[in-house]
């Protein structure tokens, strides 16, 4: 089943209702398919245009823009490596080779096991740490060969099971509006005054 | 003599003796939660803005002179004031994408103090008549996606977002949107498309700038993490506060992350204006200087499109007024160093390589001409490149860049500064900052391309016919 799931969906309605166009909810629904599915499948970019009201080609445009979406399976675990200029200048280039021999894959690759895909990332916004690198979006810095081995032992493991959930889960927290607190979006042809708050006196 | 704490569950930043305005609670190992905020000062900000009229807070912003801390400097109580007074609804998006080359202090500031960031959009919101804010993080960065969420499910819990602020006619939504890798989305017009559903491209700017038509064709407000972080410790404390820190053009204090060939990288909070390059790289609550006391090369001063800067420029202060005529920008807060033993081709090549690969294709001198420069520089680097190629690259940098490009002065070489902007023949940045580091290193160092490249030596010979076993 590769369409959203039912609890997907709800979660899905939650977002879209967020905003005052449905179609600016596709790259948070996108993650939410790829969360689901760990990739994200041709089925659930149908569905998601169903959602949002777009056709499935739109779906497919956007998604296609973006680096993190993948359109087939991935390693469990996605191991980006940093290789942009600070991370460069400290030995990302070392690091990289030692992965690839440590997983005996290029980058770019995924282990027989169907554990660990291999990739060149650019700038992870941890420069002063590099070289970085991030497993499935989690950071480790000034990684040393030593540490990458660690790193790969204990995934293998199951000893980083809480900390690194598996390829297509980005945040675990959500962010819910509760229906007393807030305030809903409007398209915005539905506006027609300025905010309350506009009118030349404190609001306290 | 300050002594720099380093704080570990803020990697990289390290603290000191200076005013601290946005990073005041990185102290606390809890800084992040609403707890720890609201125990030091955290929403007073916001009360006290409720407290006056919006026109008021936004005059105090403007005369506070907050530059905008995502790379153009552009103030932001100025850029408020841009928006057309009689078209509503108007929107707040927050940048929170930073991915430019050698930046790191919007992620710190949302995984140590999203409840800061939450006052500050409500704030501007306030401030400037803005009816929903939507927070925009990059998608790589798990962990600031996920403080930001707990901190406003607890912001809207407690009554500070959302129906009623504290009870007041004010309302507003803040919307959590996270992007999904994409380094030209960070571009204003670009956050917008994106945040329309659409693929991350960067809009023509003129004939329309945010401010007058942006998200859904509405007004819109485009501000920086950093930028808006800065507002709560203005509210509270007020605009000549402010300005008493840092300089008159460049009040306040601001983020930097120096990172690359020093024997401290860190991330700190500057004083605006005054803090030169030297006491960062050298200064001992800063840098501590160059790696095994090394000589520096060159050092990149404001994120990777800026133009590089070598020890001629680092009594310069940062201040857009100095830097620009030097040569360069100060961008982003972002410092990249070099010391003697780097290999300069091979180090311009990781930033080419970078905006070739984030060219989004709309404009061909952009999408074309970055691949080239790519190219061509990695026959260089590989060392099968040609003296004919050095000029291509040269040329192909004026098809993106027209005229003189920007570079810094060189005593030994003998060379005077040309000063920033450029002229540009694609939409946004990116095309221009595909040649940027590289003009600076061929400019600065061309010896080193030219010690790179294959000579061609012609030698008269006589032809002779080649025996038919070669070819067996
Ligand atoms: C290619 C490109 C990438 C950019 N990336 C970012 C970014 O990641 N974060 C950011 O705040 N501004 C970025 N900017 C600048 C924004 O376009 C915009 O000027 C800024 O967000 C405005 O906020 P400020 O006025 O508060 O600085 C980028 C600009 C360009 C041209
Ligand atoms: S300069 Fe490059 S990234 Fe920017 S709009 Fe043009 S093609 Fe896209
Ligand atoms: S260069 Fe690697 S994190 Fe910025």
């Amino acid at each position: 089943m590769s369409r959203l799931n039912e609890a997907n969906i709800k979660t899905a309605l939650e977002i879209i209702a967020r905003y005052p166009r449905p179609k600016s909810a596709l790259i948070p629904l996108l993650h939410l398919a790829q969360e689901q599915n760990g990739y994200v499948t041709n089925e659930a970019m149908v569905h998601l245009g169903e959602l949002v009201g777009v056709t499935s080609a739109e779906v497919y445009g956007t998604a296609t823009f973006y680096e993190m979406f993948r359109f087939e399976p991935v390693g469990k675990y996605l191991v980006n490596i940093c290789g942009t200029m600070s991370c460069a200048l400290m030995g990302a280039g070392d690091l990289m080779h030692h992965a690839e021999q440590k997983l005996g894959v290029k980058a770019g690759g995924t282990t027989a096991d169907g554990m660990f895909t291999l990739a060149h990332a650019e700038c992870q916004a941890a420069c002063t740490e590099a070289p970085t690198l991030q497993v499935n979006y989690r950071f480790r810095y000034k990684v040393t060969n030593g540490d990458f081995d660690t790193l790969i032992d204990d995934l293998k493991n199951g000893k980083l099971a809480d900390e690194i959930p598996a390829h297509g889960v980005v945040a675990r927290i959500r962010q819910r509006i509760p229906a007393d607190r807030g305030v809903g979006a409007v398209a915005p042809e539905l506006v027609t005054e300025n905010p309350a708050w506009m009118d030349g006196k404190a609001a306290l | 003599m300050t002594t720099a704490i380093k704080y570990p569950h803020a990697a990289g930043f390290v603290a000191g003796d200076r005013p601290k305005i946005v990073t005041s609670r990185f102290e606390h190992a809890d800084s992040y939660t609403i707890e720890r905020f609201l125990a030091t000062g955290g929403y007073a900000g916001l009360r006290k803005a409720l407290g006056r009229a919006a026109t008021d807070v936004h005059e105090e912003v403007k005369s506070a002179t907050v530059l905008g801390r995502g790379g153009a400097g552009f103030p932001a109580g100025t850029k408020w004031g841009l928006t057309p007074q009689q078209v509503f609804p108007k929107y707040l998006v927050v940048n929170g994408d930073e991915s430019e080359p050698g930046t790191y202090k919007d992620r710190l500031l949302m995984e140590r103090d999203p409840h800061q960031l939450i006052e500050g959009c409500l704030i501007a919101c306030y401030a400037a008549g803005l009816s929903q804010c939507f927070l925009y993080i990059r998608g790589e960065m798990a962990l600031a996606q996920e403080r930001v969420a707990t901190a406003l499910n607890e912001a809207y819990a407690a009554g500070y977002v959302g129906k009623n602020i504290l009870g007041s006619k004010f309302s507003v939504d803040i919307v959590l949107h996270w992007g999904a890798g994409a380094y030209v989305v960070g571009e204003e017009t670009a956050l917008i498309e994106s945040l329309e559903g659409n693929r991350g491209m960067p809009r023509l700017k003129p004939p329309f700038f945010p401010a007058a038509n942006g998200l859904y064709g509405q007004p819109t407000i485009v501000n920086n993490v950093e930028t808006l972080a800065n507002l709560p410790w203005l509210m509270v404390n007020g605009s000549e506060a402010y300005t008493a820190i840092g300089t008159k053009t460049s009040p306040g204090t601001r983020m930097v992350a120096v990172s690359g060939h020093v024997k401290n990288p860190g991330v700190f909070e500057i004083i605006n204006g005054t803090t030169t390059f030297r006491d960062l790289l050298y200064g001992a609550e800063f840098c501590g200087g160059i790696r095994n006391d090394n000589e520096l090369k060159a050092f990149v001063p404001g994120g990777g499109s800026a133009p590089w800067f070598t020890a001629d420029q680092l009594d310069l202060p940062f201040e857009a007024s100095q830097v620009g005529p030097a040569g360069s920008m100060l961008g982003s807060g972002a410092i990249m160093v070099m010391d003697s033993t780097t290999d300069i081709p091979a180090a311009a090549l990781t930033l080419t390589h970078f905006y070739a690969h984030e060219s989004c294709g709309k404009c061909t001198p952009c999408r074309e001409g970055g691949t080239w420069l790519e190219r061509i520089l990695t026959r260089i680097v590989e060392g099968t490149g040609t003296e004919a190629d050095l000029q291509q690259i040269l040329e192909v940098g004026a098809m993106i860049c027209p005229g003189d490009f920007p570079h810094a002065s060189n005593e030994k070489l003998g060379l005077a500064a040309v000063p920033f902007p450029y002229k540009m023949t694609t939409i946004c940045f990116v095309g221009p900052s595909a040649f940027a580091p590289l003009h600076s290193a061929i400019t600065l160092f061309r010896s080193e391309f030219e010690a790179r490249l294959v000579k061609r030596i012609s030698i008269p010979v006589t032809a002779v016919s080649t025996p038919p076993t070669v070819w067996a």
